[in-house]
């Protein structure tokens, strides 16, 4: 079997100041992966250059494409990039703002892609569209609202119908459950696990939020100051850490 | 004249403008930018369109200035008399016999032929500018052909009125590859784009670009399979005066009871007939 995703000594700087170092792993297809840290650890900055939202200063992001088989997404021209972005790949913002069209209605949204990748016919669009607000527990009957109409959870589920429904097979999450609050926060993580279960979708999720990549990864990093810590299957490394940042990070955990 | 060098601008400037034409023919449907000269008239009166005109004019051309479809409306009327004294070139009213035509939001009713010029003044040259208002991204989406968000507007618009209902400034595709605005034209002028044995350009003046579509070049307006482009006009209406059933017309109110009459926007168009008809019944 290939890996989907195979990154070899990833770096990036801004200026002389180290974003993340010497970063190496392995995402095999239907595979989670988790990624914690602190704030300014560097999290956000390796997923968006794995997301190929920026230039990373070193190293190879080799990914699996479908038709050419594993290609490096750094050296690829642009409009290969994006093509990529538009169909096998997925990135769920932290707020939903930045991935939403918020003056285009949800159905538009979520047909926005289909449209991007060649869909003319508008009862097809339309009707997947319907299909995937349903999906994401939304009442089909607000296919027609703005995003603005929406509350913050659903504007989050939304984000991710408009992702996944050009059938991704890797999607990048940034924080997917900060800024709701807990109950919506379940609820969310239920669905994102039921849809990357059923769908059997690779993910690299980026959280500072334990619980979420307890319940959705099965293995984690964590960085700090822009380097790896550790690495290793989830519930081996939250319950065995080794290195003294994530013994410290998962007794920070609140216990209620 | 001896005032003005011939058609108003210097010849370095118009060596300029002919550079940008000759490359946004050598691209169709690419803006090409230009340095867009001061005119003496205010922007958004065709001074895109003039500074294009001034570039193709020749001595021996005949010009023919319309707005709205009419020739004797203040800005046809304006232009026309100020290319008459600034460049002394012959003017005419009928499409048939003009070498250029400058047109604002209309294309003449009557066929092309090959060798006439179609300047098109533009207000704005981006079709994607509402939908993404940043000019460098759009550029880019020009460049890497990422047009969905146009067809995302499409759906957006027979989601909310059950059809397109963009009735001007209908955008097309050319040769299947960039998306053009074709300038406030109605969208019952889109099919006569496709194919023009006519040169067409399109200068905005505010913008500093051009755009051609080099004569029979393939343009066509964007739908949806389902939904397709339909060259509209007010439904069921002949034209009070001429009886026209195929042109393009303009809805005057005529008292304030609700008093109403439809009339040919194309004002040669509509003399040529009721003379033709004249004829006929002498």
């Amino acid at each position: 079997m290939t890996p989907l995703l195979q990154v070899e000594g990833l770096s990036k700087f801004y200026g002389t100041h180290l974003g993340c170092g010497d970063v190496n792993f392995t995402l095999w297809p239907g595979e989670v992966m988790g990624i914690v840290g602190e704030s300014g650890s560097g999290k956000s900055t390796l997923l968006n250059c794995l997301a190929g939202h920026m230039a990373p200063d070193t190293g190879r992001v080799i990914f699996d494409t479908r038709t050419d088989g594993p290609r490096d997404t750094v050296t690829m021209t642009e409009p290969e990039r994006r093509w990529l972005a538009r169909t096998d790949w997925a990135f769920v913002h932290q707020n939903p703002r930045d991935g939403l069209r918020m003056n285009v209605s949800a159905g538009g949204n979520v047909g926005d892609r289909l449209m991007a990748v060649g869909a003319r016919h508008y009862g097809d669009i339309r009707r997947e569209a319907g299909d995937w607000l349903e999906r994401v527990e939304i009442d089909p009957t607000r296919i027609d609202d703005r995003p603005r109409a929406f509350s913050g959870g659903m504007q989050q589920r939304l984000q991710i119908a408009r992702n996944l429904v050009t059938g991704p097979r890797l999607v990048f999450m940034d924080e997917p459950t900060g800024g709701l609050d807990v109950s919506v926060q379940a609820r969310l993580l239920d669905l994102l696990r039921g849809l990357v279960r059923r769908l059997g979708l690779s993910a690299v999720i980026v959280t500072h939020d334990l619980a979420v990549v307890r319940l959705l990864a099965d293995r984690l990093m964590v960085m700090k100051d822009g380097c790896v810590v550790e690495q290793g299957l989830t519930d081996q490394v939250l319950d065995d850490p080794q290195h003294a940042y994530t013994q410290l990070l998962v007794s920070s955990v609140l216990q209620v | 004249m001896t005032e003005y060098n011939f058609a108003y601008l210097d010849e370095a400037t118009k060596r300029m403008l002919r550079r940008a034409i000759l490359k946004a023919v050598a691209i169709p449907g690419y803006q090409v930018p230009f340095s867009s000269r001061e005119m003496p008239m205010p922007y958004g009166w065709g001074t895109g369109g003039v500074q294009v005109t001034a570039a193709c004019l020749l001595p021996e051309d005949t010009l023919k200035v319309i707005d709205q479809g009419a020739d004797d409306t203040t800005n046809a009327v304006s232009i026309r008399k100020f290319f008459a004294r600034v460049a002394g070139v012959a003017t005419t009213e009928a499409t048939a016999t003009a070498s250029v035509i400058q047109t604002r939001h209309r294309i003449p009713e009557t066929p092309l032929t090959e060798g006439q010029i179609l300047v098109f003044q533009v207000p704005i040259p981006e079709p994607l500018r509402f939908l993404e208002p940043r000019e460098t991204e759009t550029r880019t989406m020009h460049a890497l052909e990422d047009y969905g968000l146009m067809q995302v507007r499409l759906y957006e618009d027979i989601a909310k009125h059950g059809e397109i209902a963009r009735a001007y400034a209908y955008p097309v595709r050319v040769e299947g590859r960039y998306i053009m605005d074709p300038s406030p034209i109605p969208k019952f002028d889109n099919p006569k784009l496709d194919n023009s044995p006519a040169l067409q350009l399109f200068g905005a003046g505010r913008e500093c670009r051009i755009y051609a579509l080099p004569p029979y070049t393939r343009v066509e307006s964007l739908d949806f399979d389902d939904y397709p482009f339909t060259a509209s006009k007010a439904a069921g209406q002949v034209c009070a005066i001429c009886g026209a059933e195929d042109s393009y017309l303009d809805e005057v109110i005529t008292d304030d009871a609700g008093g109403r009459m439809f009339v040919c926007s194309d004002t040669d168009y509509c003399a040529t007939r009721v003379a033709a008809q004249a004829e006929d019944a002498a």
